[in-house]
């Protein structure tokens, strides 16, 4: 199966549950199935089968609601200069970051996904979310600025979990 | 801090989005700038922090991937979707190839038929006795070649035409015998020959035979047996020939 581990993990982080994300995967791969004729030889099938995965989910109950919740918070996110440029590494790891990751909105979390999980390039990332380039680049530094004040504000303010040592 | 004219490119560097050029003039500047060269460190540092972080942190567990193994067991291998079509134009190609191929071998062949009946006319002129047979009438040459050739032909009445019958010789053809009639129009000569289609299997269809060179030429087959016209006339008068041979018995 193409890209099944690949998927998977993606689907956990979209919907961040994991039975949601087994039928989301298993809905994917039904909706490539049935639809491979649409898919185009020559276009890339990996932005073709995550675009599918990633339709699914928005149409689902928790995308519907998740997707709502971004566009109200893309209008209220804080201008650049408050945010620090990057996360100092130093101090944090990969826990810290994951955390950060799963605090985000999905609109964030799933370009941060794309472009730095799946290493895919900006064009990929245009066509697996049916946006053009340019939007790629600016929601992908919003959710970078996003990302990096989730860090802080949780370096400022570490969970008593202590789950990190 | 980065340079506010080179923090917007920080994203394009750090994820391989740079042209060539600008890349270039990126790695320039961070030689001589140490705030964008920390903040771009930062930036790489902090791209493999997400990527370790989120990248095979969900592993499915064996029995959903069997599950999903089986609902897919249909699935088309993206190879087949490349290779089909390969396939089938490769063998589009080779079909067509080869269809070229015969079609030249037989225009070749056909080719060779029309230049030695073509010698064999130019030769049967230039000879001092063009016919062993000499008549003007058709009934003493077509008894001359019973016994000579293995069929018969009738002879066209050309009493009224242009054409007259200056007789006949036996001639050969693949190893075959046949009948090469002259006749002459206005001056000129044509020979038509005459052989079996079973002796010419191979010289196949020959209607295409038109013209070599100065001469012209018509083929037709009647009642098993394979006409060729050959002359320096024009066309329409070999069409004219072949218009009486055929309604000749």
């Amino acid at each position: 199966m193409p890209l099944f581990d690949r998927l998977y993990n993606f689907a956990c982080w979209l919907t961040q549950d994991r039975s949601e994300a087994e039928d989301l995967v298993q809905e994917t791969y039904a909706k490539a199935l049935r639809g491979f004729a649409s898919f185009e030889p020559g276009t890339n099938f990996r932005a073709w089968i995550y675009r599918i995965l990633r339709n699914s989910f928005l149409t689902s109950r928790s995308g519907l609601k998740a997707k709502a919740a971004v566009e109200l918070e893309e209008e209220t996110l804080p201008a650049a200069k408050d945010t620090p440029e990057s996360i100092l590494l130093q101090r944090s790891d990969w826990e810290l970051v994951q955390r950060a990751l799963e605090q985000l909105p999905v609109a964030h979390r799933e370009v941060l996904l794309l472009c730095d999980a799946e290493e895919m390039s900006y064009q990929e990332i245009a066509a697996t979310m049916s946006i053009p380039m340019g939007t790629v680049m600016s929601r992908l530094a919003r959710a970078r600025r996003a990302l990096r004040n989730a860090v802080q504000k949780m370096e400022q303010r570490p969970p008593d979990a202590g789950s990190r040592s | 801090m980065a340079c506010a004219e080179w923090s917007e490119k920080l994203d394009g560097y750090v994820d391989g989005e740079l042209t060539p050029a600008e890349e270039r003039e990126f790695n320039e500047h961070l030689r001589s700038c140490a705030g964008c060269a920390a903040e771009t460190l930062g930036r790489v540092r902090e791209k493999q922090m997400v990527r370790a972080a989120a990248s095979g942190r969900f592993v499915a567990d064996a029995a959903f991937r069997g599950r999903v193994q089986k609902s897919v067991a249909r699935w088309p291998s993206i190879w087949g979707r490349v290779w089909v079509p390969v396939l089938v134009s490769l063998g589009v190609l080779i079909v067509a190839a080869s269809l070229l191929f015969m079609i030249s071998r037989r225009r070749a062949s056909e080719q060779a038929l029309l230049s030695e009946l073509v010698d064999v006319h130019v030769a049967t002129i230039a000879s001092a006795n063009p016919v062993d047979v000499v008549s003007s009438d058709r009934h003493t040459v077509k008894p001359w070649f019973a016994g000579k050739i293995p069929f018969t032909f009738n002879l066209p009445e050309l009493q009224g035409s242009a054409f007259t019958l200056v007789g006949g010789r036996v001639s050969y053809l693949r190893q075959s015998p046949g009948a090469e009639l002259i006749f002459r129009v206005r001056q000129h000569e044509i020979s038509v020959f005459i052989f079996q289609e079973k002796d010419l299997a191979g010289g196949g269809d020959v209607r295409s035979l038109h013209s070599a060179k100065s001469f012209n030429a018509r083929s037709w087959n009647r009642g098993g047996l394979v006409y060729f016209a050959i002359s320096d006339v024009n066309g329409a008068d070999l069409d004219a020939l072949k218009a009486l041979m055929n309604s000749a018995g």
